[in-house]
């Protein structure tokens, strides 16, 4: 019997607004509130507000057979929260049905896993936290960053306790292998792996209204026909996709919504059923290892971090941010923290991209930016001013771990002071004691 | 396939942009095979590069008979014409022009090969000179370098009946900023009219000729100009640096078209925030004193510098010890000169207003009036080694690719095109 397992990505970055070198120092804000207010609404209305309403007449018609995960970061639930906290609302209704897992990530969707662990542990605490609090689930399966992975990474979430791990199906990786099983990390096997198959993953997000296509016009009864046609013995189709697939990028003309809904009736009549991550987890064992030495991801043509670290400016921008990441979080002001977070989120380094293929078109199509360059020389001046207000909290002319010393005596100096006037308190008593049993 | 080409400017000895691009345009398109170019200039020095291609001088161009030993003529214009080459040229007279008063002993024309007070005089004679020429040889096609040269082309093409191809490096509203010469406009409308195929140097170009001078499009091609290689003297230049200031460069005419003003403003502002950077602006024109006086009524000038006119090497010299080259034209067809300072491995910025950033990506491009992006430009380069790093060698990779073989090949395309041969 064959499962599929469907995971979508929702994730909306703080767009930063036009940052002048000469607002460095005067100017504090640093977020396009329209733009980001503009796009987040659009979305909400055309993608996640039908694709969610398909979702739950799908789990409703097929008797809770439908399952799905979700991994939603931070940024983009708190900017749901403020412009469209109705798409939270049909989040937790779908949460209460208990068809849905929410998946842990990074809380800015961020690349601290490429780069500082505190930093990574830190922000997967906060997202945690969030999702927690939001739909009442603890996850328990992670998924990093737009599937970035290594073996290094996976020690890093099994150490934290995850059960498993979602990655992409990567071409160089599997070699003969195919992504259709489940497997386990192999420097620590008990963290287990889904792999993307992007075969069946694209012909939904990127084929499915491409007229051009062999495989035009994609019913549901021919895509499940597809996934029951693989070898017998394969058991597991990961499907993991952009929930704006659905109305977004395929556009509810397309007919992507009466695919969706098709999806789970089809799939009955071939005894293929529908199960979450967790569950997976829980019922499978892995059936072999993964060995994963470089970076993957499930971006551009060569499904590495290229997208994010490829050229010397992004590497730079990178660098830098994360050169001030432990002098942030030993400061405990909020304003500070939140623009942190926010500054980390991956898609800030996807803008200055300057890769020309096909791929690059894709990088472009996103960004606020007309070129690379214009997206770094917004994010430095931003990261200038950011990095000027950290350097004002704490001079910037004394070590971190003298300044971690000092910090701790200065937190604790009010256990201490009361600690010393009780000590006082007590002498005074014994004293006085002393000196009235002498008069006495 | 023979093509004669009208000219006015020609390597060693230019005055702007036109020669460097003929020089590179006609030496690509000999580098592609089979091509047979003959050259017309106003005035040839003799010092000009003839192993590619033959250079015709108009002022060595008789139009009327005048009997000659082979000796005296060697020894009147020997240094840039064959007397042979005179004499053939001379069998194909076609009609008496003793009455121009101002022919001289060998019944040319004189030329001045520049830009006098009566240009317009001066590309009638290099029309009528150009019957002659015409006539002279079988040419395949006729190509005319900007509008001085129209009216030899047009008059070519009566003469011959063959296709005329005119390159259209500038228009008059580039020149004016809207301010449009009548009379040049109607010779280059005239030439537009009677070419068959039209070529430009950018799409802004092309869209200025179709919108401005109202030409059917599909008669519009656009070929971007390239750049020749560095050469090994110029890559030997070793740069002079006398300050640890970083060095901003803008380097040209001191016209309006250019767009210097913008670059003072920007200046200003980016010596508001920081102080290790120094302007430079090189060349001179008849802005060169508004703009002394913009700069210290800003209050900039202990870190504004003017140099004055540079010539040859010192233009190298310069543009190697600059850390950022700005060309902020209001209105610029193609210009070469940021692609000559990306191989030399500086960091350009150019305006969307310049028919360049059409085939550059590793440049930043501003609007020219945006004197608060072009700022923030130059800051980053000065202030984010990884943003002037990426420039420098990306930019330099990129225009290493732009070669004028590619632009060459389009241009006998076209030929081909207008000849029917395809």
């Amino acid at each position: 019997m064959k499962t599929i397992c469907f995971y979508f990505q929702i994730h909306q970055p703080f767009r930063l607004k036009r940052y002048r070198f000469f607002d460095i120092g005067g100017d504090h804000y640093y977020y396009d509130d329209f733009n980001n207010e503009a796009i987040i609404t659009r979305i909400a209305e055309r993608s996640y507000r039908p694709a969610l309403q398909t979702l739950s007449e799908m789990i409703e018609n097929s008797g809770k057979k439908f399952k799905a995960a979700f991994s939603i970061s931070g940024t983009a639930l708190e900017q749901m929260e403020i412009h469209a906290p109705e798409v939270i609302e049909s989040l937790k209704s779908l949460a209460k049905t208990g068809c849905i897992e929410f998946l842990a990530e990074t809380y800015a969707h961020s690349l601290s896993s490429l780069y500082d662990d505190a930093e990574f542990e830190r922000q997967v605490k906060l997202h945690s936290a969030k999702i927690q609090n939001l739909f009442g689930q603890t996850p328990v399966v992670f998924r990093n960053t737009e599937l970035i992975y290594s073996d290094e990474i996976g020690e890093k979430i099994q150490k934290m306790g995850f059960k498993g791990v979602m990655i992409e199906g990567a071409k160089h990786i599997l070699g003969w292998k195919s992504p259709n099983f489940v497997y386990n990390c192999a420097s620590s096997p008990k963290l287990k792996i889904l792999m993307r198959n992007y075969r069946f993953s694209d012909d939904i997000s990127f084929r499915f209204s491409n007229q051009g296509w062999s495989g035009f016009p994609l019913t549901a009864e021919k895509y499940i026909d597809w996934i029951a046609s693989t070898p017998e013995n394969e058991t597991n189709i990961n499907l993991f996709m952009n929930f704006d697939t659905f109305g977004e990028f395929q556009t509810r003309e397309s007919g992507i919504f009466n695919f969706l809904k098709a999806l789970p009736r089809c799939a009955e009549e071939r005894k293929i059923n529908f199960r979450t991550p967790s569950e997976i987890f829980q019922s499978t064992k892995a059936v072999d290892s993964i060995h994963v030495m470089h970076n993957i991801s499930w971006a551009d043509e060569e499904r590495d971090t290229s997208a994010w670290l490829g050229n010397r400016l992004q590497k730079d921008a990178a660098d830098k941010l994360y050169s001030i990441s432990e002098r942030v979080r030993m400061s405990k002001d909020r304003r500070l923290m939140q623009d942190w977070n926010y500054l980390q989120s991956s898609d800030h380094f996807y803008y200055m991209s300057t890769k020309h293929s096909s791929d690059g078109a894709v990088h472009s199509h996103f960004s606020p930016y007309d070129t690379p360059f214009d997206a770094f020389t917004n994010y430095m001046n931003v990261l200038g001013d950011f990095i000027a207000r950290v350097n004002a909290q704490f001079p910037d002319t004394i070590e971190n771990e003298e300044l971690n010393a000092l910090l701790t005596t200065i937190h604790n100096q009010d256990h201490k002071i009361m600690d010393l006037e009780e000590e006082l308190k007590k002498l005074k008593a014994t004293k006085r004691k002393e000196s009235k049993a002498t008069k006495a | 396939m023979k093509a004669l080409m009208f000219g006015w400017e020609f390597p060693p000895h230019i005055l702007g942009g036109l020669g460097t691009a003929s020089f590179g345009l006609t030496r690509g398109m000999v580098d592609c095979g089979d091509m047979d170019i003959t050259f017309v200039i106003p005035k040839p020095w003799g010092d000009e590069d003839k192993s590619f291609l033959k250079i015709i001088g108009a002022n060595c161009t008789p139009i009327a008979w005048r009997d000659h030993s082979e000796e005296y003529v060697q020894q009147r214009i020997g240094y840039c014409t064959e007397p042979k080459e005179y004499f053939h040229l001379r069998n194909h007279i076609y009609a008496d022009f003793n009455h121009l008063g101002y022919l001289n002993d060998l019944g040319c024309i004189e030329f001045s090969g520049r830009y006098p007070e009566n240009l317009l005089e001066e590309i009638n004679n290099y029309s009528i000179v150009a019957g002659v020429i015409a006539r002279s040889d079988n040419f395949d096609v006729i190509h005319s370098h900007d509008w001085l040269t129209y009216p030899a082309g047009i008059h070519a093409k009566k003469v011959t009946g063959k296709p005329l191809v005119i390159h259209v490096h500038a228009t008059d509203f580039d020149r004016s900023r809207g301010n449009v010469n009548p009379t040049v406009f109607g010779i280059e409308k005239d030439g537009m009219y009677w070419a068959d195929k039209i070529i430009t140097v950018s799409e802004m170009t092309r869209q200025t000729v179709i919108d401005k001078y109202h030409i059917d499009p599909r008669k519009v091609i656009t070929v971007h100009n390239a750049v020749e290689p560095v050469s090994p003297e110029i890559e030997a230049i070793v740069p002079i640096r006398n300050t640890k200031d970083k060095v901003v460069t803008f380097l040209g005419r001191i016209t309006m078209q250019k767009g210097p003003e913008y670059f003072v403003e920007a200046a200003h502002r980016v010596l508001q925030r920081t102080k290790n950077v120094r302007f430079v602006m090189a060349g001179s024109g008849d802005k060169m004193n508004e703009m002394i006086r913009l700069a210290s009524a800003r209050g900039i000038a202990d870190r504004f510098h003017f140099t004055g006119f540079l010539k040859g090497k010192q233009v190298y010299e310069m543009l190697k010890s600059s850390d950022v080259y700005i060309m902020p034209s209001v209105s610029e067809p193609f210009g070469i000169s940021p692609l000559e300072a990306m191989q030399v491995g500086v960091p350009s910025i150019i305006s969307h207003q310049s028919g360049c950033a059409e085939i550059l990506t590793n440049v930043i491009k501003i609007d020219y009036w945006d004197i608060e992006a072009m700022a923030d430009a130059i800051y980053s380069i000065v202030t984010y080694p990884a943003m002037y790093e990426h420039l420098k060698i990306e930019g330099k990779n990129e225009v290493d690719q732009i070669v004028w073989e590619k632009a060459g090949q389009k241009v006998i395309d076209i030929y081909k095109e207008v000849l029917g041969w395809r």
